[in-house]
């Protein structure tokens, strides 16, 4: 296996081989899929209690300067300007055309001072673009992914493990606000934030200091080990898109169904221009809806949607037996005109075709602290 | 007698007969099935095509088929509880076939080679 050694590996890759974990590459590091739990097991543990993902793979950009602000709201879809310090945002940056660049958080940490926590997948690809976007402004901009290593704990039991075993008070903070800690000098980044549909928080800081924390609850027991694995699912079944699968190049926000992330009438946005185009000639063609399928069958990534008439009218983007919710669920990008809830519409999966009934993509009903 | 194939099925041949599933090692490495996509009765397998597939919540594998015959059972009680896979595999095989021709065994490992290849390839 030649291409492992290329694979780069978080703060805490010895500690998940330790504990048994199945590695899989994902964006270039080696992570792990499932500890001994497994995907059901730990995607249990967050809905009911409390998990811990280590995602230390994601991206971090600081961006500051005289016109850090104007420049964020510039490339950023949601606007930053009104809120005040130790907000996060959930948002995109969009190309020239609409589409997504990729979809990502970021933390008014004061004014004129930014961070973007962007996908793994997508870390050069959005250095280059914001480089690209950033001539002609007075920035700084501090590339941090190899520095900064990131936790997510989350579920219902999150906010007390994180004050009796991390030693970090959370009831002060709002859902999608952060604060600043020092800790021995290094500064740490906790938000109310998460990608689970449950109440949880983030963790940024030190290679040391996350190394620190991930012992600690481990030694606790109070938090389950958790993978990519069911960080798919979990994210899946509250409806909340990945990009590569819902979110690309060539799909737009309004598309996937963002349009409340996008504020269209900020008149500098890049990409602002095609997505009020669109809306104004009736809105996108095509929609990212859920499907529930009338069997046992499941249709992954890829998979052909058919109108009643056997015309291909989309694909599917994402697809699992629900673990919350034991049905055959998927979602798919298809043609707008088939997308209204409770439309019979049919799906390939292999060899064999399957009934669907379009429904509502929020599969399973989520539970943040507000 | 018990033979397998490169790609974790077994096939259990008793006369003429072969009840085909997964190992115990594909099951492990699996992890917990959710689905099991079964031809119909009356079907004909082609040796290393596939006649259906196996889902694990995170993935789809196909199943090969390790040799050629008419499917002559189908396990149902896997449709309504895939996960009896991951319980005991060999009591839970997927399809039992007419084998057509013996021969197809041949080049199926017995138990001490399937070992050996498991090993390798978990190494």
């Amino acid at each position: 296996m030649d291409n492992i050694e290329k694979l780069k590996l978080t703060c805490l890759h010895d500690l998940h081989v330790a504990l048994g974990a199945k590695m899989s590459p994902f964006a270039g590091y080696d992570m792990p899929i499932e500890y001994a739990a497994g995907i059901i097991g730990e995607h249990n543990a967050v809905r009911n209690a409390c998990g811990v993902f280590d995602v230390s793979h994601m991206g971090e950009i600081g961006i500051t300067g005289e016109d850090a602000e104007f420049f964020v709201n510039r490339i950023f879809t949601n606007d930053v300007t009104n809120a005040p310090d130790g907000q996060c945002f959930y948002g995109m940056m969009l190309n020239d055309e609409g589409g997504v660049v990729d979809d990502l958080l970021v933390y008014k940490r004061g004014h004129n001072d930014y961070l973007f926590v962007v996908n793994a997948s997508n870390i050069t690809k959005d250095e280059q673009w914001i480089l690209r976007q950033a001539d002609g402004y007075r920035l700084c901009l501090e590339f941090m992914s190899e520095e900064m290593s990131e936790l997510a704990l989350q579920g219902p039991e999150a906010e007390r493990v994180l004050e009796e075993v991390v030693g970090i008070p959370g009831a002060d903070l709002a859902f999608y606000t952060f604060k600043e800690i020092d800790r021995d000098g290094d500064t740490v980044i906790v938000s109310r934030t998460g990608y689970t549909g449950e109440d949880g928080f983030e963790i940024y800081g030190s290679h040391p200091f996350i190394r620190q924390v991930w012992q600690a609850l481990m030694e606790s027991g109070r938090a389950t080990p958790c993978g990519l694995g069911c960080r798919d699912t979990l994210r899946f079944e509250v409806g909340l898109p990945l990009y590569g699968n819902e979110l690309a190049d060539d799909i737009t926000p309004l598309e996937a169904g963002l349009g409340i992330f996008v504020k269209l009438d900020k008149p500098d946005l890049v990409g602002g221009e095609p997505l009020r185009r669109h809306k104004s000639e009736g809105g996108p063609r095509r929609k990212l809806v859920g499907l529930e399928i009338q069997d046992r069958a499941i249709a992954r990534h890829g998979c052909e949607v058919l109108s009643p008439d056997g015309e291909v009218i989309g694909k599917v983007t994402t697809g699992y037996r629900g673990i919350s919710t034991d049905r055959s669920i998927c979602m798919a990008l298809i043609d707008a005109r088939y997308a209204k809830t409770g439309t019979g519409l049919s799906v390939k999966v292999r060899k064999k075709t399957f009934p669907a009934v379009v429904v509502p993509k929020k599969f399973y009903k989520k539970s943040y602290k507000a | 007698m018990i033979r397998y194939s490169k790609t974790h099925e077994y096939i259990r041949v008793e006369g003429q007969k072969g009840y085909i599933g997964i190992s115990d090692y594909a099951q492990k490495q699996l992890g917990n099935v959710v689905y099991v996509d079964m031809p119909d009765m009356g079907d004909e397998l082609e040796k290393g095509e596939d006649f259906g597939a196996i889902e694990s919540v995170k993935a789809a594998s196909d199943l090969i088929a390790p040799v050629s015959g008419e499917v002559v059972e189908v396990n149902v009680a896997l449709t309504e509880n895939p996960r009896l896979v991951n319980v005991d595999p060999m009591a839970n095989w997927i399809i039992a076939v007419d084998i057509a021709d013996m021969g197809d065994l041949d080049d199926l490992m017995n138990q001490e080679e399937y070992d050996i290849y498991c090993l390798s390839e978990s190494h």
